[in-house]
């Protein structure tokens, strides 16, 4: 439907309501992503998918996975992922903007975490927002929400972000593992590690520049993200690290990934397990850091 | 504003008169020939384009030689033209009668064949019958089967919301009806209140590759499935032009006039099978359509020998040429 939509010149962003659905619709999300080349030019389709990714709310199987790494294999596409409401709101401006399909992977767990920046036009109080935009609890019919008068604020896609600076160690993530990561390198920070930590944004393009300049600097990095380990997409930019970084490291690239596991299981200790936790991206970090080249 | 296609104004006249009328459903003579050109030029083309698979020239043949019949009215009919103010065409891989009837030149297939650079659907990417024209809103024809008749919700909801009484057309198979995204359409052409202009169309040959239609369905007719969500539907003689083109014009009207979706069902034949992977011969039993209307026209006087074997001379060079050119 958002296909044809675009096609006759409209734009729109169809919603899939978990990424765990979506491969009901593996066909036309590559039909999507290889229209504008297979036709030689002649239908672009400007189109956005959103759809919430990622544990982090206990929502067992079919309500946790992640999709960045298939998505990273979805030639044609346009991928990004925010870790914070104001880049979920650039990230959406610039996507429904893009001529090409875009894929908006939002976290669902940061789906109700307020950021440290505001959205140009957002109340400040918190509790002003709520009573304009919640909807209230039991009868709703007569109610309508009150949208903030919002300024345009985008974020190119393809740009990633310096979210910690430090000189000895590279961690290049996105979404919500980004916090998570931020959270381990503020606590590395009190012991005297200093970590620079990349938020990625964009999964396809991503930024390569940034990366490779941290890296050439620091030497040593650790790609986080908690889609699955066999195939991920950390491993191919570690891989592109080695290739055109390999003589500037100080010790092997590392990528830390959910376990290759078919699905999250509902209980804590099995979602623990199978993600990437604070503690592991610490140990990772104390690993490559011990290193020695 | 009003648009009329040159096909429909020439339907309009005066039909063929005396005891043939009935024959061919009121339509004038012009338009009889014109129907009959247009067939024996896509027939020739897909044998054309079987031949020069047949010559190592490409490296796989697929196309609707056998759907003439319903092809070129549904190519005949509809608004053409770029832009949400016109029909938009979401077909299959077995349109080429369509795309004849709409205007297509022989070359353009011939390119698309032998993945030419020059090939102005694809630059040399796809397979033969994947066109695109944007010129004339066709979307573009996909290998994935069944995967059209979403898309072209989305255009005909588009079109609603444009109120520009523009209509969505979609065609396939009916082994693809078998697919999730065939029922899709009929649920989100059909919500109430919501309905959108679509003509949702199945050519039925009776095979998905090897599996036969009896093997694979329980329903009477696929239009029948249509019905269940309370679109307009019925089943038609898709190897009748005649039949074809009135069912066709009586169910684009209806389309314009309600905003609502419809839905035909055509029998079709499958000449010379699946594609070139199933051999891509001719299958002699099957119900020749280009032959049988020829027939017809000839014994009515419509038409006669000597403009008969002048198209079939005239198209077969146009054929060669193409090929050469395309070279």
């Amino acid at each position: 439907m958002a296909m044809g939509i675009a096609m006759a010149g409209d734009r729109c962003v169809a919603e899939i309501q978990f990424c765990d659905y979506i491969f009901n619709t593996i066909d036309l999300l590559k039909i999507a992503g290889n229209t504008l080349w297979v036709t030689h030019g002649n239908y672009s389709l400007p189109m956005v998918v959103m759809t919430p990714v990622g544990s982090g709310i206990h929502g067992s199987v079919y309500h946790s996975h992640s999709f960045d790494a298939w998505a990273s294999r979805l030639a044609g596409w346009k991928i990004v992922m925010p870790a914070t409401p104001l880049d979920a709101y650039g990230l959406m401006l610039s996507a429904i903007e893009d001529p090409n399909p875009v894929l908006f992977l939002k976290p669902k767990a940061l789906m109700r975490v307020r950021g440290d920046q505001l959205i140009p036009g957002e109340p400040s109080d918190e509790k002003t927002l709520k009573s304009m935009i919640d909807a209230p609890i039991g009868d709703r019919r007569q109610w309508v929400p009150r949208w903030p008068d919002l300024e345009a604020y985008h974020v190119p896609i393809g740009k990633g972000q310096i979210t910690r600076k430090g000189d000895q160690v590279t961690v290049v993530s996105y979404g919500r593992m980004l916090l998570v990561c931020q959270e381990a390198a503020d606590q590395l920070k009190t012991e005297g590690f200093s970590i620079e930590v990349v938020d990625l944004r964009s999964i396809y393009p991503y930024d390569w520049g940034l990366i490779r300049e941290s890296v050439m600097k620091t030497g040593r990095v650790l790609f986080v993200n908690e889609d699955t380990e066999v195939t991920n997409f950390g491993e191919h930019l570690a891989y592109r690290v080695v290739q055109e970084c390999f003589y500037h490291l100080l010790a092997r690239p590392q990528v830390l990934a959910g376990q290759n596991v078919p699905g999250i299981g509902l209980h804590p200790n099995l979602e623990d397990a199978s993600i990437p936790q604070k503690k592991d991206i610490e140990n990772a970090i104390r690993a490559l850091m011990a290193e020695v080249p | 504003m009003k648009k009329t296609t040159p096909a429909a104004k020439v339907g309009q006249n005066q039909g063929v008169q005396g005891k043939t009328k009935n024959l061919f459903g009121g339509l004038s003579k012009d338009l009889l020939l014109q129907i009959h050109e247009l067939m024996v030029k896509s027939r020739i083309l897909e044998e054309r384009l079987i031949k020069i698979y047949r010559a190592g020239e490409s490296f796989f043949w697929i196309g609707g030689p056998g759907e003439e019949a319903w092809g070129v009215p549904l190519g005949l009919l509809p608004r053409k033209g770029r832009g949400i103010e016109y029909d938009f065409f979401h077909l299959h891989y077995r349109c080429t009668p369509t795309m004849v009837a709409l205007g297509m030149p022989m070359i353009e297939a011939t390119r698309l064949m032998m993945n030419r650079s020059t090939d102005i659907s694809t630059g040399g990417r796809n397979f033969s019958g994947h066109y695109c024209f944007p010129q004339w809103n066709v979307a573009p024809v996909t290998s994935p089967i069944e995967v059209q008749y979403p898309i072209a919700c989305g255009t005909a909801h588009a079109q609603k919301r444009a109120k520009a009484k523009a209509i969505s057309i979609v065609s396939g198979g009916d082994a693809g009806t078998a697919e999730g995204d065939f029922a899709s359409c009929l649920v989100w052409a059909s919500r109430r209140g919501q309905e959108l202009p679509l003509l949702i169309t199945v050519q039925n040959n009776r095979w998905g590759i090897s599996t036969s239609y009896q093997g694979q369905h329980g329903e009477e007719s696929i239009a029948n499935r249509a019905k269940a969500f309370e679109i307009r539907a019925r089943v038609v003689d898709g190897n009748d032009p005649i039949e074809s083109y009135i069912a066709i014009r009586e169910e684009l009207d209806y389309i314009r006039r309600t905003g609502k979706p419809s839905f035909i069902e055509a029998s079709v034949s499958r000449l010379y099978g699946h594609s070139s992977a199933s051999g891509a011969n001719f299958e002699k039993g099957d119900f020749d359509c280009v032959r049988e209307f020829e027939m017809k026209l000839l014994k009515a006087g419509v038409l006669t020998d000597s403009r008969v074997k002048e198209l079939w001379r005239q198209y077969e060079a146009e054929g060669v040429a193409a090929a050469d050119q395309a070279r």
